[in-house]
């Protein structure tokens, strides 16, 4: 009976660990995830890389669509600084057809992505790291071998016109994290479409 | 004669219009605000929404059902799309007229959300949809998409 009772409270425990995503100053799980070349990717694989810009994003999200061409310009801004982006569609395409597998080639492939772009096909890892809409932007740093979350939120704060934009809260990220100092927004918000999944 | 003729005509048409269609105001937060805080006896529902947002869209017939449900309960449904874009105003306006939704409807355009969102609810990570319902008393956030039976229940609890 004591048995039973502790592993429905470690089970509740899980469940709402998982719950609650990641915050500032947690570690991040690697993870390994179909790119749209058909090979897996693993964070791992990065050996080189001094932490990661890890974008939740699909095709069909008209903020995800606004912010395409700046989420390519981070990425060939921060690749040789050791921060590559990383996006990963969470979208169970069963719900939205436009976020399907072929689909995400397609795209990859017309806009001509300078970045790997994962299918989380199970929906494991949006639910880890709790990201809740798309885009949302997760900035990993390596520190001792471990991927420390830095940052947690939206790319700036203009989606509607990228010449608008006063706070580029990715790239002031990083560029605190290049020179060793944390960052100093850590958080933001935004209003982006949810993920979508059955459960 | 003719001219009078023509400005009569001119101006039913332009009244049957407006019948038909409401005109969507569009607004940034700090115009938004006061909506989100009124003290007069009340109830609003505040539903933030959008066309391209595919649950948005699906629970939407629901604030229209409870609008004319509620009618002699002195409750305010408001629709507060987030959609931008050209012809923003246009587009939500054609698509709540062709799903006769005739709920009370206003565009948000403020685009640094992070610095309006926590002030619409603390809890509110800027996924759509949400609903705020409140009296002068009383404040209920739902961060999900809600069914019949839920809003209305929310909604009683809120009144009563």
């Amino acid at each position: 009976m004591k048995k039973l009772m502790f592993l429905g409270i470690l089970l509740i425990a899980c469940i709402t660990i998982q719950a609650q995503g990641y915050k500032v100053g947690d570690i991040a799980s690697d993870f390994q995830l179909k790119n749209i070349d058909g090979k897996t990717i693993s964070l791992a694989d990065y050996k080189y890389a001094n932490g990661f810009v890890v974008i939740f994003t699909c095709n069909t999200c008209p903020y995800a669509i606004a912010y395409k061409d700046r989420i390519i310009a981070i990425d060939k801004k921060y690749k040789s600084k050791g921060y590559p982006v990383i996006a990963i569609n969470p979208n169970d395409p069963e719900l939205v057809p436009g976020d399907s597998y072929e689909n995400m080639q397609k795209r990859a492939m017309r806009k001509r992505f300078t970045f790997p772009y994962l299918f989380d096909a199970r929906q494991e890892v949006f639910k880890a790291y709790g990201a809740t809409r798309t885009p949302h932007v997760y900035i990993l740093n390596k520190k001792d071998g471990k991927l420390v979350v830095e940052y947690i939120g939206t790319i700036d704060d203009n989606y509607k016109d990228a010449s608008l934009v006063s706070k580029t809260y990715v790239e002031d990220a990083i560029d605190a994290l290049l020179q060793h100092k944390k960052p100093s927004v850590k958080f933001t918000k935004a209003i982006g479409c949810s993920i979508k999944s059955k459960g | 004669m003719k001219i009078l003729i023509t400005l009569i005509v001119l101006i039913s048409m332009n009244e049957i219009q407006s019948v038909s269609a409401q005109e969507i105001k569009t607004v940034n937060f700090a115009q938004l605000k006061p909506l989100l805080h009124q003290t007069n006896d009340t109830t609003y529902v505040i539903n933030f929404w959008a066309v391209w947002c595919k649950p948005c869209v699906k629970e939407l017939p629901e604030f229209e059902k409870i609008r004319k449900a509620y009618a002699a309960k002195n409750l305010k449904v408001v629709l507060v799309s987030l959609d931008f874009g050209a012809h923003a105003a246009d587009r939500v306006r054609k698509f709540l007229d062709r799903k006769e939704i005739h709920a009370h409807a206003i565009i948000l355009d403020d685009p640094d959300a992070n610095a309006w969102i926590e002030k619409v609810d603390e809890n509110w990570d800027g996924a759509i949809p949400v609903t705020l319902i409140y009296n002068k008393e009383k404040r209920i956030f739902l961060s999900h998409a809600i069914t019949s039976a839920e809003l209305s229940k929310t909604i009683d609890r809120i009144i009563n």
